[in-house]
């Protein structure tokens, strides 16, 4: 796309940039290692803080040299942090699509912010739990993300770099409206807490829409794997808070918590009937599942993301004979397009990374790690 | 009554103007009125009246929201009615611009419009002295990029000397647990 030659410096970022990509992908993503509380049912949460540097409009409105301020301005607070140690900084404009699109299937960063088309960053801690994108809809979005339901440790994460950053930058805030963000969706604590939790008996035994209503009741909002916008598959919904004002962080997050253990209860109970009243259906299910994954030779990621959550109900459900649950999350995110292509170091049409797919996939679940033949800590 | 440009100063300037046998007011300070071209001595040609109460009419049609604020972010230039298509802000100072109309959206979005969370460290010691340093890496940074060495130079003996302060006083701020 860019003819021009890249000089030295740009040269620099690149690898850089590449070389950071490399080292992420060379491990499975830490928030998928299935620890925390109530793993096999909430695969994980995360906290995000909007935040927005009072001297700069915000994103859509500031011009291309003061993002780049803004990035300066957060590389540097960032780096003074220690809640960061180690990190790296991205520039979103230094990797190619297939290296943007490999961060987003590891969740650190939105769709958004993947587009390079102006000044965007991500600064991230060697373990993943936590990271800031620069510049998406606002200048900075903090988020912690760690394995199973596991809300405090994560806010604490969170909480903890925010004012390690509050100590070197100049948030825009207001006394009566607190944090301000370019939408006042956000305006106030800036915080988004979501649990991201599979639910597939409450779809088999067809409660999920009354569950799903009850959320929405609650106040809180139901996304898919991905986020705003993504359709749900593999039964994982993405529940998060939708009120920003008025409530403290620790009344959003007891709330999110309330709701997420009643949803657990939900799900469980709707487990025991299922085992009770239907449990070769289920084992079928679950087997035929395993089967097809085992030993299936061509698989879209949307089909390896259902057939998991199929598994995944089955050692939920203690069944013999299948594969930890941190071999099935981290099957979630390496079969993903971008991270098939880059971990074969070529860019692939459909019908031939479903080809790879079902070969990484097989090669995963005979090693029961991840792929790359370096053991796995199960 | 205060501007309803900077909603700090005494409203100063007051206009009216007269259309269709219906009356719109605007009443701002003489800095906002000179900033914006509004003042009577003269940069009227640059000013549409019209089209800078085109949205103020329609909130003053809504009865409770007669004190609308201006239309357009006297700090980043954004109208009302671009806020509303996309349902973005500007800039911070937008949420004291559009007050009067982001109040009733706040409360319709969030049942309030009182923030009761968490808030930024307030400027201790050694928090203002962080971010002062920042702000003179950010701005060697920018004399860096146009090339302003002396200045760059300048600043540069500015964050020794901030950082031989800190040092000598304790860990900086950023450090604490």
């Amino acid at each position: 796309m860019d003819a021009r030659t890249p000089d030295a410096g740009e040269t620099k970022g690149r690898n850089g940039a590449n070389a950071t990509v490399d080292r992420l992908i060379a491990r499975p993503s830490p928030w998928l290692d299935a620890s925390g509380a109530h793993p096999a049912i909430v695969l994980s949460t995360r906290i995000r803080l909007a935040r927005n540097l009072r001297a700069v409009p915000f994103t859509h409105r500031a011009r291309e040299d003061e993002l780049k301020q803004v990035i300066g301005s957060v590389e540097r607070a960032a780096t003074r942090a220690s809640s960061f140690g180690g990190g790296a900084f991205l520039s979103l404009h230094d990797l190619g699509n297939v290296e943007r699109t490999v961060l987003v299937e590891r969740h650190l960063v939105s769709h958004e912010l993947s587009d390079a088309s102006r000044p965007r960053g991500l600064y991230v801690a060697p373990d993943e739990r936590i990271a800031i994108m620069v510049n998406e809809e606002d200048h900075i979005r903090l988020q912690s993300l760690v394995s199973g339901l596991m809300l405090g440790e994560a806010w604490s994460l969170a909480d903890q770099a925010d004012d390690e950053l509050d100590g070197s930058l100049e948030y825009a805030y207001h006394d009566e409206w607190g944090y301000l963000t370019a939408c006042p969706t956000n305006a106030g604590t800036g915080l988004r807490a979501s649990v991201l939790i599979h639910l597939s008996a409450l779809v088999l035994t067809k409660q999920i829409d009354k569950v799903l209503k009850g959320i929405t009741q609650m106040g809180l909002a139901v996304r898919g794997f991905y986020g705003e916008g993504t359709d749900v598959m593999g039964n994982l919904f993405q529940i998060s808070n939708q009120t920003t004002l008025g409530l403290s962080e620790k009344e959003t997050l007891e709330s999110l918590e309330r709701v997420t253990r009643q949803i657990l209860s939900a799900e469980e109970r709707a487990r025991e009937t299922l085992l009770r009243d239907a449990k070769t259906q289920i084992e079928d299910k679950v087997y035929r599942a395993y089967g097809t994954l085992r030993y299936g030779r061509t698989m879209s990621s949307q089909e390896v993301v259902n057939l998991c959550s199929a598994v995944r109900l089955g050692v939920a459900l203690s069944l013999p004979e299948l594969p930890p649950l941190a071999t099935l999350n981290e099957l979630l995110v390496l079969t993903q397009p971008a991270h098939l292509q880059r971990r074969l170091g070529k860019v692939m049409d459909p019908a031939e990374r479903n080809v790879r797919r079902a070969e990484l996939v097989r090669t995963i679940l005979v090693r029961g790690g991840d792929g790359t033949g370096e053991g796995h800590r199960g | 009554m205060t501007c309803q440009i900077c909603n700090k100063n005494p409203a100063t300037v007051h206009f009216t103007e007269i259309q269709d046998n219906r009356s719109s007011e605007l009443h701002v300070c003489q800095a906002c009125a000179q900033e914006k071209g509004l003042a009577p001595q003269g940069g009227m040609q640059k000013f549409s009246f019209s089209q800078l109460l085109a949205g103020m009419v329609d909130d003053m049609a809504t009865g409770e929201e007669e004190k609308v604020g201006p239309v357009q972010c006297p700090r980043c230039g954004l109208h009302y009615t671009s806020f509303k298509e996309t349902g973005r802000l500007g800039c911070p100072d937008c949420y004291a611009t559009f007050q009067a109309k982001l109040r009733p959206l706040l409360r319709r979005i969030h049942g309030s419009t009182r923030h009761t969370g968490k808030h930024p460290a307030t400027e201790s010691e050694s928090v203002a002295r962080t971010r002062q340093v920042q702000r003179l890496q950010d701005e060697l940074q920018r004399a860096i990029d146009r090339e302003d060495f002396e200045r760059a130079a300048e600043l540069r003996d500015l964050i020794h000397q901030s950082d031989a302060a800190e040092s000598r006083q304790g860990r900086p701020a950023a450090d604490r647990p």
